[in-house]
């Protein structure tokens, strides 16, 4: 049977492109940022997941506000990125696993989360990034799993509640584990942290509020359900919503998670970057 | 429902929530925004921006918010952050460049502040 060995969280801020793109490793405003991943890498040389369930919110590539999904998964057999408006190089396709998709549909439907299926779906920096820090050169990396990308509406309010996404996680934990095949999966939640990028608030970040987050996550993401979108707002920034995607992939990763590493870090563009990696320990 | 203590207006200082009422409001100005993933769009765009907005039937609010390139009277007129980075891209400006705009410093100034924030 299918088995979750744990979740990875990141932020996706299209600046961490160029910055691989440019090998900007070791200059000073970046290296405290990705001195948070060799840890991370080393986990994943380790227990080599077969699939990754990257779960992200497109920003305007995948969807438009014609037809806006509020929860959609990739039912590809690949998934392509694209240059987003920024003359940014495309990447090479990302293989996709379509069973398992397909799997997850059904029981998720079943499960009575009525989510919007995609046969393809152009991936944005929400997806292509995370999968650039986690293993180099994606998707020409040997080691690169399967991928299949969820995707949760953060562009236009009403979005959905931090408890909905803490339940979608646990809906979709269910359809993989009932999945027949010895395969392990690894679920990353991108985005966030605090962030605002439009308005006079732009440049908004709140430390306290990210730390508590990073805490409770782990302990106590029960009480996180109980954070108003309107609080969200307020205290992540209009952009720190982005953080719905964290709490969809620790619903999938059970009640007891073990921390194996964090990393905090202001600023990365107009973003406070939050990293942590999280193992199923059920 | 938590939906009656939500408030789609409720006053967030500096902050337009994206909801409902601006998606109808700004809907040709971020479907022209959108279009601009394609390069074969920004070039079209380049070319001639005025009939470019008259393609997407922009409002004249829009339209001026555009020539502008103002990102508050581009939000003001529906806008939505993440369209107007893809017509910002075409200025070569980056989310820095439109933070500073929007908070009326500099670019090297905003930075400066989101530098202190971590501290």
């Amino acid at each position: 049977m299918a088995k979750i060995i744990g979740g990875i969280t990141t932020s996706h801020i299209p600046a961490i492109g160029n910055a691989i793109a440019n090998e900007s490793f070791e200059d000073p405003y970046w290296k405290s940022f990705f001195d948070g991943y060799p840890p991370i890498r080393e986990w994943l040389a380790k227990n080599k997941p077969d699939v990754v369930i990257n779960i992200y919110n497109d920003h305007g590539l995948g969807f438009f506000l014609d037809k806006m999904p509020t929860f959609a998964i990739g039912a590809a057999l690949e998934y392509q990125s694209e240059d987003e408006g920024w003359g940014i190089p495309a990447l090479g396709a990302f293989p996709g696993a379509p069973e398992l998709s397909w799997h997850i549909i059904e029981g998720m439907v079943a499960d009575e989360f009525d989510i919007t299926s995609c046969q393809e779906l152009a991936v944005d920096h929400g997806f292509v990034v995370p999968m650039q820090l986690f293993w180099p050169g994606a998707p020409n990396n040997p080691d690169m799993p399967l991928a299949i990308p969820i995707s949760a509406n953060t562009v236009q309010h009403p979005l959905p509640t931090l408890n909905r996404a803490y339940n979608f996680g646990k809906s979709l934990r269910k359809a993989i584990l009932s999945y027949p095949e010895d395969i392990k999966v690894v679920v990353l939640g991108t985005g966030g942290l605090s962030h605002q990028l439009d308005g006079e608030r732009a440049g908004f970040i709140n430390k306290e509020f990210d730390r508590m987050c990073m805490e409770k996550i782990v302990t106590d993401p029960e009480a996180l359900t109980r954070i108003s979108r309107r609080e969200l707002v307020e205290k992540a920034g209009a952009q720190g919503t982005e953080f719905l995607m964290w709490m969809m992939m620790r619903g999938a990763l059970g009640a007891k998670v073990k921390p194996l590493h964090q990393n905090y870090h202001i600023p990365i563009s107009n973003t406070a970057a939050g990293t942590m990696l999280l193992e199923c320990t059920a | 429902m938590e939906t009656a203590h939500f408030d789609h207006h409720s006053p967030i200082p500096g902050t337009t929530l994206f909801d409902g009422r601006q998606a109808m409001k700004g809907y040709a100005l971020n479907k022209m925004c959108y279009s601009f993933n394609a390069k074969a769009a920004r070039d079209e765009y380049l070319a001639d921006p005025e009939a470019y907005f008259d393609k997407f039937k922009l409002n004249e609010t829009q339209k001026q918010a555009c020539r502008n390139k103002n990102v508050l009277e581009m939000i003001a007129a529906g806008g939505n952050i993440y369209y107007l980075a893809k017509f910002a891209g075409i200025y070569k400006l980056g989310v820095q460049d439109v933070g500073a705009q929007q908070t009326g410093v500099t670019t090297e100034e905003f930075k400066q502040k989101l530098l202190r924030a971590g501290d």
